[in-house]
Protein backbone atom coordinates (compact mmCIF):
# COMPACT_ATOMS: atom_id res chain seq x y z
CA UNK A 1 0.00 0.00 0.00
CA UNK A 2 2.93 2.42 0.92
CA UNK A 3 4.46 1.71 -2.30
CA UNK A 4 1.41 1.99 -4.21
CA UNK A 5 1.15 5.89 -2.81
CA UNK A 6 4.61 6.32 -3.53
CA UNK A 7 4.12 5.59 -7.34
CA UNK A 8 1.02 7.63 -7.54
CA UNK A 9 2.63 10.43 -6.17
CA UNK A 10 5.15 10.02 -8.16
CA UNK A 11 3.44 9.71 -11.36
CA UNK A 12 0.32 11.84 -10.56
CA UNK A 13 -0.68 12.42 -14.24
CA UNK A 14 -0.09 9.03 -15.59
CA UNK A 15 -2.24 8.08 -12.51
CA UNK A 16 -4.80 10.75 -13.19
CA UNK A 17 -4.45 9.51 -17.31
CA UNK A 18 -4.62 5.72 -15.95
CA UNK A 19 -8.30 6.74 -14.39
CA UNK A 20 -9.61 8.46 -16.95
CA UNK A 21 -8.95 5.36 -19.48
CA UNK A 22 -10.17 3.13 -16.74
CA UNK A 23 -13.47 5.06 -16.97
CA UNK A 24 -13.52 4.91 -20.29
CA UNK A 25 -13.28 0.75 -20.26
CA UNK A 26 -15.87 0.65 -18.00
CA UNK A 27 -18.33 2.81 -19.89
CA UNK A 28 -17.42 0.03 -22.54
CA UNK A 29 -17.89 -2.77 -20.07
CA UNK A 30 -21.41 -1.98 -18.90
CA UNK A 31 -22.55 -0.05 -21.97
CA UNK A 32 -25.66 -2.15 -21.99
CA UNK A 33 -26.13 -1.08 -18.55
CA UNK A 34 -25.55 2.71 -18.99
CA UNK A 35 -27.67 3.62 -22.27
CA UNK A 36 -30.74 5.80 -21.51
CA UNK A 37 -32.71 4.02 -24.28
CA UNK A 38 -32.40 0.96 -26.74
CA UNK A 39 -29.48 1.98 -29.21
CA UNK A 40 -30.79 -0.34 -31.55
CA UNK A 41 -34.41 0.13 -30.97
CA UNK A 42 -35.65 2.79 -33.43
CA UNK A 43 -39.06 4.51 -33.41
CA UNK A 44 -40.72 6.02 -36.68
CA UNK A 45 -42.14 8.44 -34.36
CA UNK A 46 -39.01 10.11 -33.12
CA UNK A 47 -36.94 10.80 -36.12
CA UNK A 48 -34.04 12.82 -36.32
CA UNK A 49 -35.36 14.80 -33.30
CA UNK A 50 -32.95 17.84 -32.02
CA UNK A 51 -30.83 17.33 -28.63
CA UNK A 52 -34.20 17.74 -25.79
CA UNK A 53 -34.42 16.28 -22.28
CA UNK A 54 -35.77 13.67 -23.47
CA UNK A 55 -32.79 13.03 -26.26
CA UNK A 56 -30.16 14.87 -24.48
CA UNK A 57 -28.44 13.73 -27.81
CA UNK A 58 -30.79 13.97 -30.43
CA UNK A 59 -32.22 11.16 -32.45
CA UNK A 60 -31.00 9.46 -36.08
CA UNK A 61 -32.79 8.91 -38.88
CA UNK A 62 -34.47 5.90 -37.50
CA UNK A 63 -35.16 7.64 -34.58
CA UNK A 64 -32.67 6.03 -32.29
CA UNK A 65 -31.52 7.61 -29.38
CA UNK A 66 -27.46 9.48 -30.43
CA UNK A 67 -26.54 9.33 -26.66
CA UNK A 68 -27.10 5.51 -26.21
CA UNK A 69 -25.78 4.63 -29.78
CA UNK A 70 -22.36 6.63 -28.54
CA UNK A 71 -21.92 4.92 -25.07
CA UNK A 72 -22.49 1.17 -27.15
CA UNK A 73 -20.58 2.58 -29.95
CA UNK A 74 -17.51 2.91 -26.53
CA UNK A 75 -18.04 -1.05 -26.40
CA UNK A 76 -17.49 -1.62 -30.41
CA UNK A 77 -14.88 0.76 -30.91
CA UNK A 78 -12.67 0.03 -27.73
CA UNK A 79 -13.02 -3.99 -28.44
CA UNK A 80 -11.93 -3.57 -32.12
CA UNK A 81 -9.22 -0.99 -31.38
CA UNK A 82 -7.71 -3.29 -28.24
CA UNK A 83 -8.49 -6.59 -30.60
CA UNK A 84 -6.10 -4.67 -33.25
CA UNK A 85 -3.07 -3.44 -31.07
CA UNK A 86 -2.83 -6.46 -29.17
CA UNK A 87 -2.78 -8.65 -32.69
CA UNK A 88 0.17 -6.48 -34.20
CA UNK A 89 2.02 -6.80 -30.91
CA UNK A 90 1.43 -10.50 -31.32
CA UNK A 91 2.42 -10.81 -34.89
CA UNK A 92 5.25 -7.66 -34.25
CA UNK A 93 6.57 -10.48 -31.42
CA UNK A 94 6.35 -13.83 -34.00
CA UNK A 95 8.00 -12.44 -36.64
CA UNK A 96 10.50 -9.65 -34.43
CA UNK A 97 11.99 -12.76 -32.65
CA UNK A 98 12.25 -15.54 -35.40
CA UNK A 99 13.98 -13.06 -37.55
CA UNK A 100 16.25 -11.17 -34.77
CA UNK A 101 16.67 -14.81 -33.14
CA UNK A 102 17.30 -17.11 -35.76
CA UNK A 103 18.43 -14.63 -38.71
CA UNK A 104 19.28 -16.79 -41.56
CA UNK A 105 17.13 -17.20 -44.87
CA UNK A 106 13.97 -16.90 -42.28
CA UNK A 107 15.24 -12.95 -41.33
CA UNK A 108 15.90 -12.01 -45.05
CA UNK A 109 12.57 -13.36 -46.00
CA UNK A 110 10.67 -12.00 -43.18
CA UNK A 111 12.40 -8.42 -43.15
CA UNK A 112 11.63 -8.49 -47.16
CA UNK A 113 8.39 -8.31 -46.55
CA UNK A 114 7.98 -6.15 -43.63
CA UNK A 115 9.96 -3.53 -46.05
CA UNK A 116 7.28 -3.68 -48.75
CA UNK A 117 4.90 -3.24 -46.52
CA UNK A 118 6.55 0.18 -45.17
CA UNK A 119 7.49 1.16 -48.53
CA UNK A 120 3.47 1.56 -49.12
CA UNK A 121 1.37 4.03 -48.00
CA UNK A 122 -0.52 1.73 -45.72
CA UNK A 123 -4.20 3.17 -45.56
CA UNK A 124 -4.18 2.61 -49.34
CA UNK A 125 -3.67 -1.17 -49.04
CA UNK A 126 -6.07 -0.98 -45.96
CA UNK A 127 -9.42 0.09 -47.68
CA UNK A 128 -7.90 -2.08 -50.80
CA UNK A 129 -8.25 -5.37 -48.82
CA UNK A 130 -11.04 -4.23 -46.70
CA UNK A 131 -13.56 -3.41 -49.20
CA UNK A 132 -12.64 -5.88 -51.71
CA UNK A 133 -12.95 -8.55 -48.17
CA UNK A 134 -16.46 -6.84 -47.61
CA UNK A 135 -16.97 -4.48 -45.20
CA UNK A 136 -17.29 -6.28 -41.30
CA UNK A 137 -15.46 -5.44 -37.59
CA UNK A 138 -13.40 -8.96 -38.63
CA UNK A 139 -11.88 -7.89 -42.10
CA UNK A 140 -11.23 -4.18 -40.96
CA UNK A 141 -9.08 -5.52 -37.93
CA UNK A 142 -7.70 -8.19 -40.37
CA UNK A 143 -7.13 -5.04 -43.08
CA UNK A 144 -5.04 -3.00 -40.82
CA UNK A 145 -3.06 -5.92 -39.36
CA UNK A 146 -1.86 -6.41 -42.65
CA UNK A 147 -0.90 -2.81 -42.99
CA UNK A 148 0.27 -2.56 -39.83
CA UNK A 149 2.18 -5.21 -38.44
CA UNK A 150 5.56 -4.73 -40.45
CA UNK A 151 6.62 -1.32 -37.99
CA UNK A 152 6.10 -4.32 -34.65
CA UNK A 153 8.15 -6.69 -36.03
CA UNK A 154 10.90 -4.15 -37.24
CA UNK A 155 11.08 -3.07 -34.07
CA UNK A 156 10.96 -6.43 -31.97
CA UNK A 157 13.69 -7.48 -34.41
CA UNK A 158 15.76 -4.79 -33.49
CA UNK A 159 15.80 -5.26 -29.64
CA UNK A 160 16.65 -9.31 -30.01
CA UNK A 161 19.12 -8.42 -31.92
CA UNK A 162 20.82 -5.81 -29.66
CA UNK A 163 19.81 -8.32 -26.76
CA UNK A 164 20.89 -11.40 -28.63
CA UNK A 165 24.81 -10.69 -27.64
CA UNK A 166 24.25 -10.04 -24.23
CA UNK A 167 26.22 -12.30 -21.51
CA UNK A 168 23.00 -13.22 -19.74
CA UNK A 169 21.80 -15.00 -23.12
CA UNK A 170 25.26 -16.38 -23.90
CA UNK A 171 25.94 -17.48 -20.67
CA UNK A 172 22.00 -19.49 -20.66
CA UNK A 173 23.04 -20.85 -24.39
CA UNK A 174 26.58 -22.02 -22.70
CA UNK A 175 24.40 -23.47 -20.30
CA UNK A 176 22.25 -25.62 -22.57
CA UNK A 177 19.17 -23.64 -21.72
CA UNK A 178 16.11 -24.50 -24.16
CA UNK A 179 15.88 -21.97 -26.58
CA UNK A 180 12.31 -21.70 -25.66
CA UNK A 181 13.29 -21.15 -22.24
CA UNK A 182 15.61 -18.43 -23.29
CA UNK A 183 13.28 -17.05 -25.36
CA UNK A 184 10.03 -17.58 -22.80
CA UNK A 185 12.07 -16.34 -19.50
CA UNK A 186 14.93 -13.78 -20.86
CA UNK A 187 14.26 -12.82 -24.22
CA UNK A 188 10.34 -11.28 -24.07
CA UNK A 189 10.34 -9.85 -20.57
CA UNK A 190 13.20 -7.43 -21.71
CA UNK A 191 11.90 -6.53 -24.59
CA UNK A 192 7.93 -6.45 -23.77
CA UNK A 193 8.03 -2.97 -22.19
CA UNK A 194 9.08 -1.34 -25.39
CA UNK A 195 6.16 -3.08 -27.50
CA UNK A 196 3.51 -2.57 -24.74
CA UNK A 197 4.37 0.84 -24.77
CA UNK A 198 4.58 1.10 -28.67
CA UNK A 199 1.03 -0.59 -28.75
CA UNK A 200 -0.18 2.28 -26.13
CA UNK A 201 0.81 4.95 -28.17
CA UNK A 202 -0.93 3.55 -31.28
CA UNK A 203 -4.37 2.89 -29.25
CA UNK A 204 -5.77 6.46 -30.64
CA UNK A 205 -4.11 5.66 -34.28
CA UNK A 206 -5.29 2.84 -34.65
CA UNK A 207 -8.95 3.83 -33.35
CA UNK A 208 -8.78 6.66 -35.96
CA UNK A 209 -7.68 4.27 -38.54
CA UNK A 210 -10.71 2.02 -37.57
CA UNK A 211 -13.32 4.74 -37.66
CA UNK A 212 -12.15 6.45 -40.88
CA UNK A 213 -12.60 2.67 -42.71
CA UNK A 214 -16.25 2.77 -40.84
CA UNK A 215 -17.10 6.05 -42.08
CA UNK A 216 -15.74 5.22 -46.13
CA UNK A 217 -18.30 1.96 -45.34
CA UNK A 218 -15.60 -0.54 -45.26
CA UNK A 219 -15.70 -1.41 -41.44
CA UNK A 220 -18.73 -1.76 -39.35
CA UNK A 221 -22.15 -2.61 -40.91
CA UNK A 222 -25.60 -0.46 -40.34
CA UNK A 223 -27.00 -1.19 -37.72
CA UNK A 224 -23.78 -1.99 -35.39
CA UNK A 225 -23.25 1.52 -33.27
CA UNK A 226 -19.98 2.17 -34.52
CA UNK A 227 -18.93 5.98 -34.10
CA UNK A 228 -16.77 6.13 -37.66
CA UNK A 229 -20.34 4.54 -39.05
CA UNK A 230 -22.49 6.98 -37.36
CA UNK A 231 -20.39 9.84 -38.46
CA UNK A 232 -21.10 8.77 -42.31
CA UNK A 233 -24.99 7.54 -41.42
CA UNK A 234 -24.69 11.44 -39.98
CA UNK A 235 -22.57 13.06 -43.07
CA UNK A 236 -26.52 12.72 -44.80
CA UNK A 237 -28.16 15.09 -42.66
CA UNK A 238 -25.51 17.64 -42.03
CA UNK A 239 -27.98 20.27 -43.11
CA UNK A 240 -31.02 19.10 -41.42
CA UNK A 241 -29.33 17.10 -38.42
CA UNK A 242 -25.99 18.65 -37.45
CA UNK A 243 -25.97 16.62 -33.89
CA UNK A 244 -25.52 13.12 -35.64
CA UNK A 245 -22.10 14.33 -36.76
CA UNK A 246 -20.88 16.26 -34.34
CA UNK A 247 -21.48 13.83 -31.08
CA UNK A 248 -19.78 10.85 -32.33
CA UNK A 249 -16.77 13.36 -33.76
CA UNK A 250 -16.71 14.53 -30.35
CA UNK A 251 -16.60 11.13 -28.51
CA UNK A 252 -13.55 9.60 -30.99
CA UNK A 253 -11.68 12.84 -30.38
CA UNK A 254 -12.11 12.67 -26.40
CA UNK A 255 -11.46 8.94 -26.29
CA UNK A 256 -8.15 9.28 -28.90
CA UNK A 257 -7.12 11.90 -26.89
CA UNK A 258 -7.01 10.72 -23.49
CA UNK A 259 -5.41 7.29 -24.51
CA UNK A 260 -2.95 9.51 -26.85
CA UNK A 261 -2.25 11.40 -23.31
CA UNK A 262 -2.46 8.22 -21.58
CA UNK A 263 0.08 6.44 -23.83
CA UNK A 264 2.42 9.03 -23.63
CA UNK A 265 2.91 9.41 -19.72
CA UNK A 266 2.99 5.47 -20.03
CA UNK A 267 6.46 5.49 -21.66
CA UNK A 268 7.62 8.21 -19.85
CA UNK A 269 6.98 5.83 -16.46
CA UNK A 270 8.17 2.81 -17.99
CA UNK A 271 10.95 4.17 -20.12
CA UNK A 272 12.43 7.27 -18.13
CA UNK A 273 15.61 7.33 -20.61
CA UNK A 274 13.53 9.11 -22.95
CA UNK A 275 13.59 12.93 -22.41
CA UNK B 1 25.68 4.57 -56.89
CA UNK B 2 25.66 1.32 -55.22
CA UNK B 3 22.95 1.95 -52.73
CA UNK B 4 20.44 3.84 -55.35
CA UNK B 5 21.01 0.80 -57.36
CA UNK B 6 19.63 -1.01 -53.94
CA UNK B 7 16.98 0.97 -53.92
CA UNK B 8 15.91 0.53 -57.31
CA UNK B 9 16.14 -3.35 -56.73
CA UNK B 10 14.04 -3.00 -53.56
CA UNK B 11 11.06 -0.76 -55.26
CA UNK B 12 10.65 -3.29 -58.01
CA UNK B 13 10.52 -6.30 -55.08
CA UNK B 14 8.23 -3.84 -53.46
CA UNK B 15 6.19 -3.16 -57.06
CA UNK B 16 5.42 -6.71 -57.71
CA UNK B 17 4.72 -8.01 -54.06
CA UNK B 18 2.30 -5.14 -53.71
CA UNK B 19 0.70 -5.77 -57.23
CA UNK B 20 0.40 -9.61 -56.10
CA UNK B 21 -0.99 -9.18 -53.33
CA UNK B 22 -3.89 -7.03 -54.87
CA UNK B 23 -4.09 -8.96 -57.19
CA UNK B 24 -4.47 -12.24 -55.16
CA UNK B 25 -7.17 -10.09 -53.14
CA UNK B 26 -9.44 -9.39 -56.38
CA UNK B 27 -9.10 -13.00 -57.29
CA UNK B 28 -10.25 -14.53 -53.78
CA UNK B 29 -13.04 -11.60 -53.51
CA UNK B 30 -16.69 -12.74 -53.53
CA UNK B 31 -18.16 -12.28 -57.23
CA UNK B 32 -17.95 -12.92 -60.50
CA UNK B 33 -15.98 -10.19 -62.84
CA UNK B 34 -17.93 -11.39 -65.83
CA UNK B 35 -21.26 -11.73 -64.51
CA UNK B 36 -20.13 -7.93 -63.33
CA UNK B 37 -19.26 -6.91 -66.39
CA UNK B 38 -22.58 -8.28 -68.41
CA UNK B 39 -24.82 -6.73 -65.35
CA UNK B 40 -23.03 -3.14 -66.02
CA UNK B 41 -23.77 -3.34 -69.45
CA UNK B 42 -27.68 -4.54 -69.19
CA UNK B 43 -27.56 -7.34 -71.39
CA UNK B 44 -29.41 -10.55 -70.53
CA UNK B 45 -27.24 -12.59 -68.39
CA UNK B 46 -27.12 -16.10 -69.85
CA UNK B 47 -24.29 -19.28 -68.61
CA UNK B 48 -23.44 -19.08 -72.24
CA UNK B 49 -22.66 -15.24 -71.92
CA UNK B 50 -20.68 -15.28 -69.19
CA UNK B 51 -18.54 -18.03 -70.29
CA UNK B 52 -17.85 -15.83 -73.52
CA UNK B 53 -17.38 -13.19 -71.59
CA UNK B 54 -14.76 -14.99 -68.78
CA UNK B 55 -12.94 -16.43 -72.13
CA UNK B 56 -12.48 -13.00 -73.58
CA UNK B 57 -11.59 -11.43 -69.87
CA UNK B 58 -8.94 -14.40 -70.09
CA UNK B 59 -10.60 -15.27 -66.51
CA UNK B 60 -11.15 -18.96 -67.28
CA UNK B 61 -6.93 -18.96 -67.49
CA UNK B 62 -5.08 -20.29 -64.39
CA UNK B 63 -4.29 -17.54 -61.34
CA UNK B 64 -0.49 -16.93 -62.86
CA UNK B 65 -0.98 -16.74 -66.65
CA UNK B 66 -3.80 -14.19 -65.51
CA UNK B 67 -1.14 -12.23 -62.97
CA UNK B 68 1.32 -12.32 -65.59
CA UNK B 69 -0.52 -11.38 -68.70
CA UNK B 70 -1.84 -7.91 -66.05
CA UNK B 71 2.22 -7.15 -65.32
CA UNK B 72 2.90 -7.43 -68.99
CA UNK B 73 0.27 -5.53 -70.36
CA UNK B 74 0.69 -2.82 -67.21
CA UNK B 75 4.50 -2.62 -68.37
CA UNK B 76 3.06 -1.00 -71.91
CA UNK B 77 1.22 1.37 -70.09
CA UNK B 78 -2.17 -1.17 -70.71
CA UNK B 79 -3.88 -1.84 -67.10
CA UNK B 80 -7.44 -3.18 -68.61
CA UNK B 81 -10.88 -1.94 -69.04
CA UNK B 82 -12.55 -0.56 -66.09
CA UNK B 83 -15.86 -2.35 -65.81
CA UNK B 84 -18.00 0.41 -64.10
CA UNK B 85 -16.73 3.19 -66.45
CA UNK B 86 -16.32 1.48 -69.96
CA UNK B 87 -13.16 3.51 -69.92
CA UNK B 88 -9.17 2.00 -70.03
CA UNK B 89 -8.22 2.16 -66.70
CA UNK B 90 -5.24 4.53 -66.98
CA UNK B 91 -7.59 7.28 -68.44
CA UNK B 92 -9.61 6.56 -64.74
CA UNK B 93 -6.29 7.51 -62.97
CA UNK B 94 -5.19 10.22 -64.82
CA UNK B 95 -8.39 11.95 -64.54
CA UNK B 96 -8.72 11.55 -61.04
CA UNK B 97 -5.10 12.77 -60.54
CA UNK B 98 -5.21 15.90 -61.95
CA UNK B 99 -7.50 17.05 -58.97
CA UNK B 100 -5.64 14.99 -56.14
CA UNK B 101 -2.61 16.61 -57.99
CA UNK B 102 -4.06 20.03 -57.39
CA UNK B 103 -5.30 18.84 -53.73
CA UNK B 104 -1.92 17.72 -52.87
CA UNK B 105 -0.12 21.06 -53.86
CA UNK B 106 -2.56 23.58 -52.12
CA UNK B 107 -2.41 21.37 -48.91
CA UNK B 108 1.35 21.34 -48.47
CA UNK B 109 1.22 25.32 -49.58
CA UNK B 110 -1.11 25.70 -46.51
CA UNK B 111 1.11 23.17 -43.91
CA UNK B 112 4.34 25.33 -44.86
CA UNK B 113 2.12 28.65 -44.06
CA UNK B 114 1.31 27.11 -40.58
CA UNK B 115 3.88 25.06 -39.36
CA UNK B 116 7.44 27.18 -40.25
CA UNK B 117 5.81 30.76 -38.64
CA UNK B 118 4.07 28.51 -35.34
CA UNK B 119 6.97 26.17 -35.01
CA UNK B 120 9.66 28.70 -35.11
CA UNK B 121 7.34 31.19 -33.13
CA UNK B 122 7.00 28.19 -30.29
CA UNK B 123 10.57 27.79 -30.02
CA UNK B 124 11.97 31.36 -30.33
CA UNK B 125 9.79 31.41 -26.72
CA UNK B 126 10.23 27.98 -25.23
CA UNK B 127 8.67 26.82 -22.21
CA UNK B 128 6.47 30.73 -22.85
CA UNK B 129 3.24 31.15 -23.55
CA UNK B 130 3.08 30.71 -27.29
CA UNK B 131 5.10 27.83 -26.98
CA UNK B 132 2.19 25.98 -24.35
CA UNK B 133 -0.50 27.73 -27.11
CA UNK B 134 1.05 25.63 -30.27
CA UNK B 135 1.98 22.57 -28.53
CA UNK B 136 -1.59 22.42 -26.93
CA UNK B 137 -3.23 22.97 -30.22
CA UNK B 138 -0.68 20.27 -32.19
CA UNK B 139 -2.15 18.04 -29.42
CA UNK B 140 -5.23 18.83 -30.18
CA UNK B 141 -5.09 18.13 -33.87
CA UNK B 142 -3.41 14.90 -33.54
CA UNK B 143 -6.05 13.42 -31.73
CA UNK B 144 -8.73 14.74 -33.69
CA UNK B 145 -10.47 11.96 -36.85
CA UNK B 146 -9.40 14.47 -39.68
CA UNK B 147 -12.68 13.24 -41.58
CA UNK B 148 -14.63 14.79 -38.46
CA UNK B 149 -12.41 18.01 -38.66
CA UNK B 150 -13.56 18.30 -42.02
CA UNK B 151 -16.75 17.94 -41.33
CA UNK B 152 -17.15 20.65 -39.23
CA UNK B 153 -15.52 23.20 -41.71
CA UNK B 154 -17.89 21.89 -44.22
CA UNK B 155 -20.44 22.60 -41.90
CA UNK B 156 -19.52 26.00 -40.86
CA UNK B 157 -17.73 27.33 -43.60
CA UNK B 158 -19.93 25.68 -46.43
CA UNK B 159 -23.47 25.85 -44.60
CA UNK B 160 -23.50 28.22 -42.22
CA UNK B 161 -21.12 31.03 -43.67
CA UNK B 162 -22.13 29.96 -47.08
CA UNK B 163 -18.04 30.78 -47.80
CA UNK B 164 -17.17 27.50 -50.10
CA UNK B 165 -18.89 25.07 -51.90
CA UNK B 166 -20.10 22.60 -50.06
CA UNK B 167 -19.70 19.68 -52.61
CA UNK B 168 -17.30 20.26 -55.94
CA UNK B 169 -17.56 17.97 -58.48
CA UNK B 170 -15.40 19.10 -60.59
CA UNK B 171 -11.88 20.62 -59.96
CA UNK B 172 -12.73 24.28 -58.93
CA UNK B 173 -10.44 26.92 -56.72
CA UNK B 174 -12.92 27.53 -54.16
CA UNK B 175 -13.90 23.80 -53.96
CA UNK B 176 -10.08 23.15 -53.14
CA UNK B 177 -9.65 25.45 -50.02
CA UNK B 178 -11.73 23.62 -47.86
CA UNK B 179 -10.16 20.27 -48.24
CA UNK B 180 -6.79 21.03 -48.41
CA UNK B 181 -7.25 22.91 -44.76
CA UNK B 182 -8.61 20.30 -43.21
CA UNK B 183 -5.53 18.10 -44.75
CA UNK B 184 -3.13 20.94 -43.43
CA UNK B 185 -4.43 21.48 -40.52
CA UNK B 186 -4.14 17.45 -39.64
CA UNK B 187 -0.23 17.62 -40.99
CA UNK B 188 0.62 20.47 -39.36
CA UNK B 189 0.47 19.08 -36.03
CA UNK B 190 2.87 16.97 -37.04
CA UNK B 191 5.19 19.59 -38.55
CA UNK B 192 5.06 22.25 -36.06
CA UNK B 193 6.32 19.81 -33.64
CA UNK B 194 9.23 18.60 -36.08
CA UNK B 195 10.40 22.66 -36.98
CA UNK B 196 10.26 23.47 -33.36
CA UNK B 197 12.38 20.54 -32.75
CA UNK B 198 14.57 21.30 -35.20
CA UNK B 199 14.49 24.95 -34.58
CA UNK B 200 16.08 24.90 -30.76
CA UNK B 201 18.83 21.85 -31.63
CA UNK B 202 19.74 24.21 -33.90
CA UNK B 203 19.56 27.30 -31.25
CA UNK B 204 21.47 25.37 -28.58
CA UNK B 205 24.28 25.06 -31.28
CA UNK B 206 27.35 26.31 -30.93
CA UNK B 207 27.20 28.88 -34.13
CA UNK B 208 24.53 30.22 -32.22
CA UNK B 209 26.51 31.26 -29.41
CA UNK B 210 29.07 32.64 -31.03
CA UNK B 211 27.35 34.32 -33.22
CA UNK B 212 25.68 36.01 -30.04
CA UNK B 213 28.98 36.89 -29.04
CA UNK B 214 29.88 38.62 -32.19
CA UNK B 215 26.73 41.19 -31.55
CA UNK B 216 24.89 39.77 -34.20
CA UNK B 217 21.07 40.58 -33.70
CA UNK B 218 18.72 37.48 -32.79
CA UNK B 219 16.48 38.25 -35.89
CA UNK B 220 19.91 37.85 -38.28
CA UNK B 221 20.79 34.49 -36.37
CA UNK B 222 17.42 33.22 -37.10
CA UNK B 223 16.85 34.34 -40.83
CA UNK B 224 20.57 33.85 -42.21
CA UNK B 225 21.94 30.47 -40.03
CA UNK B 226 18.88 28.50 -38.20
CA UNK B 227 16.43 29.02 -40.68
CA UNK B 228 18.71 27.50 -43.88
CA UNK B 229 20.16 24.77 -41.56
CA UNK B 230 16.62 23.92 -40.20
CA UNK B 231 15.38 23.20 -43.54
CA UNK B 232 16.69 19.49 -44.45
CA UNK B 233 15.08 17.35 -41.69
CA UNK B 234 11.94 18.83 -42.97
CA UNK B 235 12.60 17.92 -46.37
CA UNK B 236 12.02 14.20 -45.51
CA UNK B 237 8.92 15.08 -43.50
CA UNK B 238 7.70 16.56 -46.70
CA UNK B 239 8.40 14.08 -49.22
CA UNK B 240 6.89 11.43 -46.88
CA UNK B 241 3.40 13.43 -46.99
CA UNK B 242 3.55 14.22 -50.64
CA UNK B 243 3.57 10.01 -50.86
CA UNK B 244 0.59 9.83 -48.08
CA UNK B 245 -1.41 13.37 -49.79
CA UNK B 246 -1.19 11.36 -53.23
CA UNK B 247 -2.20 8.40 -51.93
CA UNK B 248 -4.01 8.22 -48.69
CA UNK B 249 -6.56 11.13 -48.88
CA UNK B 250 -9.59 9.10 -50.31
CA UNK B 251 -11.61 9.97 -46.53
CA UNK B 252 -10.68 13.64 -47.34
CA UNK B 253 -11.89 13.46 -51.10
CA UNK B 254 -15.36 11.78 -50.22
CA UNK B 255 -16.25 14.42 -47.28
CA UNK B 256 -16.00 17.42 -49.91
CA UNK B 257 -16.71 14.89 -52.58
CA UNK B 258 -13.74 16.14 -54.60
CA UNK B 259 -13.06 14.74 -57.87
CA UNK B 260 -9.75 13.05 -56.61
CA UNK B 261 -7.97 9.80 -56.95
CA UNK B 262 -9.07 8.60 -53.65
CA UNK B 263 -12.43 9.43 -54.69
CA UNK B 264 -12.33 7.10 -57.87
CA UNK B 265 -10.48 4.29 -55.94
CA UNK B 266 -13.22 4.15 -52.93
CA UNK B 267 -15.81 4.03 -55.82
CA UNK B 268 -13.84 1.58 -57.52
CA UNK B 269 -14.13 -0.54 -54.44
CA UNK B 270 -17.57 -0.25 -53.66
CA UNK B 271 -18.22 -1.63 -57.21
CA UNK B 272 -16.38 -4.32 -57.08
CA UNK B 273 -13.97 -2.63 -60.09
CA UNK B 274 -11.21 -5.20 -60.17
CA UNK B 275 -8.99 -3.76 -62.99
CA UNK B 276 -9.39 0.08 -61.50
CA UNK B 277 -8.08 -1.12 -57.84
CA UNK B 278 -5.73 -2.82 -59.36
CA UNK B 279 -4.70 -0.24 -61.37
CA UNK B 280 -5.17 2.22 -58.64
CA UNK B 281 -2.73 0.41 -55.68
CA UNK B 282 -0.28 -0.07 -58.62
CA UNK B 283 0.05 3.31 -59.56
CA UNK B 284 -0.33 4.46 -55.78
CA UNK B 285 3.18 2.47 -55.37
CA UNK B 286 4.90 3.99 -58.11
CA UNK B 287 3.93 7.17 -57.04
CA UNK B 288 5.14 6.88 -53.70
CA UNK B 289 7.77 5.40 -54.20
CA UNK B 290 9.35 7.41 -56.57
CA UNK B 291 8.85 10.60 -54.18
CA UNK B 292 10.71 8.63 -51.65
CA UNK B 293 13.94 8.24 -54.49
CA UNK B 294 13.31 11.78 -55.14
CA UNK B 295 13.22 12.88 -51.51
CA UNK B 296 16.66 10.48 -51.12
CA UNK B 297 18.36 12.36 -53.91
CA UNK B 298 17.25 15.59 -53.24
CA UNK B 299 19.11 14.90 -49.57
CA UNK B 300 21.98 13.37 -50.51
CA UNK B 301 22.63 16.61 -52.81
CA UNK B 302 21.67 19.45 -50.15
CA UNK B 303 23.74 17.93 -47.70
CA UNK B 304 27.44 18.88 -47.70
CA UNK B 305 28.62 15.94 -45.99
CA UNK B 306 26.99 13.38 -48.30
CA UNK B 307 27.90 15.50 -51.19
CA UNK B 308 31.60 15.88 -50.07
CA UNK B 309 31.41 12.23 -49.45
CA UNK B 310 30.32 10.97 -53.21
CA UNK B 311 32.86 13.33 -54.84
CA UNK B 312 35.88 12.45 -52.42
Amino acid sequence: MEKKMEFIRQHRLFTFYTVLVLLIVLVALFAPYLTPQDPMEGNMKNVLQTPSSEHLLGTDKLGRDTLSRIIAGTQVSLFMTICLVVLLAVVGLLVGIASGYFGGKVEMVLMRFADMMLAFPGVVLAIAIAGILGGSVVNTILALLVVGWAKYARLVRSLVIKLRHNDFILAAQVNGTRTRDILWRHVLPNILPMVVITGAMDIGTMMMEIAGLSFLGFGAQPPTPEWGLMLNEGRQYIQTAPWLMIYPGLAIFIVVAIFNLWGDSLRDVLDPRQE
Amino acid sequence: MKRFGNRLLQMLVTLIGVSFLTFCLTYIAPGDPAMMVLEAGDTIVSEEMIEKTRHEMGLDKPFLVQYVNWVGGAIHGDMGISYSAKKPVTEKLAEGFAGTLLLAGVTIAFVLLISLPLGIWSAVRQNEWPDYLVRFCSFIGVSMPNFWLGLILLYVFGLKLGLFPIASSTVTAKGVVLPALTLAIYQSTKYVRQVRTVVLDELHQDYVVGARARGLSEQAILWKHVLPNAVLPLITLLGMSIGWLLGGVAVIEIVFSWPGIGNTAVRAIMMRDYPLIEGFVLWIAIVYMFINFLVDLSYAYLDPKLRKGEAG
